[in-house]
């Protein structure tokens, strides 16, 4: 349907002159006289009652401007909590409130808030406030807390928000008549996502027209501005919430923090600006973590290798608190548990659990690669046992080509799909063969490396709102100006992930329109009309389908504007090739400025056309979408450090339909370095009486560019229909595919020493202590 | 207290607390907001600048240390007109996706090729070691560093925006 290069080429990013000039606007780059910093008074400890909050003491310092406690904030009128999806939790969703009142249940839980007219005074003054603790026993550990007392909710009388069965099948006659049967505790650990700009909030209220404005560092501005509209007792439409810039969010700015209400809450209180800019030490201790869970596996196996059956128990720490969809990340790991195997009897139960710790959230992936992570290790396990290679164990056990659509067994419909067309194609191109031979070789010279392999699926494009709490859906404006410039408004909200590029591809190529005419507007509730955001690899999956349905509106009108004024039938006139013109006459075309020109003036339109040439649409995905792909490691572990050397890294992608090959690369490159953070460096450690040890990035191991390996990507394209551009999404299926690859590369090297499994991240300790069988 | 700078060319005369931090002083006082803050342990490099010609990270220092001195941020590395050769590498490669570590990134970039002007891709990594990026997994940031080390040895003309903006990026060069 294109007629020019730029849908599948490697157009340069619209959003990089700000960028790489310094000229962008990120939250804290917004000005505003007479503007207030606010610092808050986090807890010590992980679980305490307040037996006092005193803000006094700041409230006496000059400079300080206002000071709340939880029950200030209550007694001035507020008195509500943070919003959140209950999920499959139903009753046992703990009122979350924006400033701890009478009790607190992690370490870094907000207690009270301090206004000052600097930041430096405004912490200082923080540290002021006077704050009595008793303390009450902590559970951090997920097991122990699901066992049952100490109680995160006294009120509950468990830890245990929710259990999820899911039997299908005969499970039980698929263990009764397995040849083997593998087990393995596969704990998959606590992850931050740490976005180079951590939280940021700037609210103004305009209270001559009882407006509120806040900027904020978010991946869904329409769903604030909801939420905020609602607990601030104000209409919507007086609510105006601006994404400005935003320095990644990776799921974790997908959500809404009880530090951001109150913002807004102070600046309409105070009727003066509000700003706060969370430290990196906060944004450890309270911007949403990812991951956290316990997955005990059971197998059942066929001497050649068929899996038959699958028990799963799978048992998440949701942390203290409900934030806006923590209770609905384990269940996308209970839908993606086959992965890209046909295995059709299950027993899965999965337990949710409350923590006194920091809530769990979506991170990059959120539920899925925890999915791909125990299934890929499965089949690592099956290989070993039956002694066929790890390849042959997934080829064995693939949906085939022939068999998609494919209903899998935990209820979902993989649309499309060709897994080992993919491997195959990964296989040769990392020489996994020629790898096996050297690693036999090398082994003897006392080398260790390992060749790791992960054949992933994965669910995104959320999704049909169907499925989705709060909808899947998404809206674009395409504004055809009277000049014939086209302003494209969408209600995702990219931050970094480049759709004011993508989406000017899209529409230059069908409307016929310079790609330098074109201005992608996002993040602005005031300028663009109800979206949903930029959540679970959908900016162009779903966002871009609604901009490529506001196009095919805007032919339609077109076509028939060009009719009327050549008194032809619209069915002789087409919109090909940027232009509009007669079926088979070349010399009878208009272009878009030209029929633009007419929609404005309006005189020369047909009786029943209103004026003008835009449009709004939404789509409304009738599936979600499951990319796949092959990831091949092969790493070498130093026997005498244990440090994890990656000598190559291959990666297979199958995204469907690519609009700029630059930008998918991109992010396949950021996912798959975020999967070997997990896989090798990070995690988030608390320790039994529930304080934060990883509260710095000096503490916290996020990778280097020293720690990342050369890429090698390529790519597989199977169409998939669930959209009119034929996309998938790309944003998580690096994360979600690298992370086993490497796990299963560095414990196959291991494997001289007898190593069948290892928990992440591969540190060089915990490598070089199972080098000495176990003992350090 | 008042202390003289000159930052991005220009003489500036500024009435700090002595505690105030470098980057804070760039940021608040000057308004200079393409600095950015990404830590708190001098860990991110997001704050990168150039002091006497020099790298380092604004928030690790005073700005009563800067007294006297030369500092460049981003907004005086190059300009819309003439965007200098690591400016438009960047670009060209992809080397950014959120944009919050590029200033900081482009800023050790020019340090190291001061350093190095034909570094390995080894010596690229090592050189940016200081700095974080969570997005592009550095693999475009190494193909940008080494495009412009090539671009600057060989004196390549300097392009503006409005020149590049309409053109598609090259392939990358394969490691």
């Amino acid at each position: 349907m294109a007629f020019t290069a730029l849908v599948g080429a490697r157009v340069r990013r619209r959003e990089d002159p700000r960028l790489i000039t310094g000229r962008a606007t990120y939250t804290d780059d917004v000005r505003q006289i007479g503007t207030l910093y606010c610092a808050f008074v986090r807890s010590v400890y992980a679980h305490a009652k307040l037996t006092s909050v005193d803000v006094k003491p700041a409230l006496s310092r000059p400079g300080v401007v206002a000071a709340y406690s939880g029950r200030d904030v209550q007694e001035k009128g507020f008195k509500g909590g943070l919003p959140f999806a209950p999920g499959p939790a139903g009753k046992n969703t703990p009122m979350h409130y924006l400033l701890a009142i009478d009790e607190v249940r992690f370490a870094g839980e907000p207690i009270a808030v301090v206004v000052a007219d600097s930041p430096y005074t405004a912490r200082d003054a923080a540290e002021a406030v006077e704050v009595s603790y008793d303390e009450l026993p902590v559970v951090v550990d997920v097991l122990k807390a699901a066992q049952g007392a100490p109680f995160v909710h006294e009120q509950f009388g468990t830890n245990v928000a929710y259990t999820m069965p899911l039997r299908a099948g005969d499970p039980d006659a698929a263990f009764r008549d397995a040849d083997f049967v593998v087990e393995e505790r596969i704990v998959n650990q606590r992850v931050a996502a740490v976005p180079m700009e951590g939280r940021v909030a700037f609210a103004h209220w305009d209270s001559g027209n009882g407006q509120l404005t806040m900027w904020v560092s978010t991946q869904i501005p329409h769903h604030v501005r909801t939420q905020l509209a609602r607990m601030l007792d104000l209409a919507e439409s007086r609510v105006r919430i601006i994404a400005p810039e935003v320095g990644g969010g990776f799921g974790a700015k997908a959500d809404i923090y009880a530090e951001e209400v109150l913002v807004a809450w102070l600046a309409k209180t105070l009727e003066r600006p509000v700003k706060f800019v969370e430290t990196r030490s906060e944004n450890f201790e309270a911007m949403s973590h990812g991951r956290d869970q316990v997955d005990d596996l059971q197998i059942a196996c066929l001497k050649d290798g068929t899996v038959t059956g699958l028990r799963l128990t799978i048992t998440a720490n949701l942390g203290a608190y409900l934030q806006w969809i923590t209770a609905v990340i384990p269940t996308l790991t209970v839908l993606m548990a086959t992965g890209c195997y046909n295995i059709k009897n299950l027993d899965i139960k999965c337990s949710a659990v409350f923590t006194n710790t920091m809530s769990t959230d979506a991170y990059r992936g959120a539920g899925r690669p925890e999915a791909t992570f125990f299934i890929e290790r499965a089949m690592d396990l099956v290989a070993l046992r039956t002694g066929l290679d790890p390849a042959e164990v997934r080829r064995k056990n693939f949906v085939g080509k022939a068999m998609f659509p494919y209903p899998t067994a935990t209820g979902l419909m993989y649309d499309s799909g060709d897994y080992e067309t993919t491997m195959d194609k990964a296989l040769a191109e990392s020489d996994y063969a020629g790898w096996r031979k050297k690693q036999a070789e090398w082994r003897k010279q006392g080398r260790y490396i390992g060749i790791g392999l992960s054949t992933y699926v994965e669910i995104c494009g959320m999704g049909p709102s169907k499925a989705l709490p709060g909808g899947g859906w998404d809206s674009a404006t395409v504004r055809v100006e009277p000049s014939g410039a086209v302003t494209v408004m969408t209600g995702v909200s990219p931050h970094g992930q480049g759709q004011e590029t993508t989406f000017a591809q899209i529409v230059a190529d069908e409307l016929g329109v310079g790609i330098d005419r074109i201005n992608v507007m996002h993040g602005d509730t005031d300028k663009v009309q109800y979206g949903l955001g930029t959540y679970g690899s959908r900016g162009t999956a779903v966002g871009g389908a609604a901009v490529m349905l506001a196009i095919q509106t805007i032919q339609e009108k077109s076509v028939k504007i060009a009719a009327h004024l050549w008194e032809a039938s619209p069915l002789d006139v087409e919109f090909r090739e940027g232009k509009v013109g007669i079926k088979g006459d070349p010399g009878k075309r208009m272009t878009l400025s030209e029929v633009a020109a007419i929609a404005y003036a309006g005189a020369q339109l047909p009786d029943d056309m209103e004026p003008g040439l835009d449009a709004t649409r939404r789509f409304e995905p009738s599936n979600f979408l499951f990319p796949f792909g092959t990831h091949v490691c092969i790493a070498e572990v130093d026997a005498k450090t244990g440090e994890v050397k990656i000598l190559r890294f291959v990666a297979v992608d199958d995204c469907g339909r690519l609009i700029n090959p630059m930008l998918v690369e991109g992010q396949i490159h950021g996912g798959i370095a975020q999967g070997l953070a997990q896989a090798l460096y990070e995690e988030v450690v608390y320790d039994e009486g529930g304080r934060l040890l990883t509260g710095s990035l000096m503490d916290y191991a996020v990778p280097r560019a020293e720690n990342m390996p050369h890429l090698e990507l390529s790519h597989t394209v199977t169409p998939t229909t669930v959209n009119p551009l034929g996309v998938k999404g790309v944003g998580e299926a690096g994360t979600i595919g690298s992370t086993p690859a490497i796990a299963a590369a560095v414990i196959d090297a291991l494997a001289p020493f007898g190593v069948k499994h290892l928990d992440m991240p591969l540190r060089p300790e915990k490598l070089w202590a199972a080098m000495q069988g176990g003992k350090a | 207290m008042q202390i003289d700078l000159t930052v991005n060319g220009k003489a500036s005369s500024l009435d700090v607390e002595p505690r105030l931090l470098l980057v804070h002083a760039l940021r608040e006082n000057l308004n200079l907001t393409g600095t950015h803050v990404g830590c708190d342990t001098s860990s991110c490099g997001a704050c990168t600048v150039l002091l006497d010609g020099v790298s380092v990270k604004s928030c690790s220092m005073f700005a009563v240390q800067a007294a006297g001195s030369n500092v460049t941020t981003i907004e005086g590395v190059g300009s819309a007109e003439a965007l200098h050769p690591m400016q438009e590498a960047f670009w060209s490669s992809h080397g950014l996706q959120c944009g919050y570590c590029t200033a900081g990134m482009i800023i050790s970039s020019m340090d190291l090729l001061r350093r190095n002007p034909d570094p390995t891709d080894d010596e690229i990594r090592e050189g940016i070691e200081g700095n974080l990026c969570r997005c592009t997994g550095y693999h475009n940031i190494i193909v940008a560093v080494r495009a412009a080390a090539k671009a600057m040895r060989e004196k390549a003309p300097l392009h503006s925006v409005s020149e590049l903006l309409p053109a598609l990026s090259p392939q990358p060069v394969e490691v």
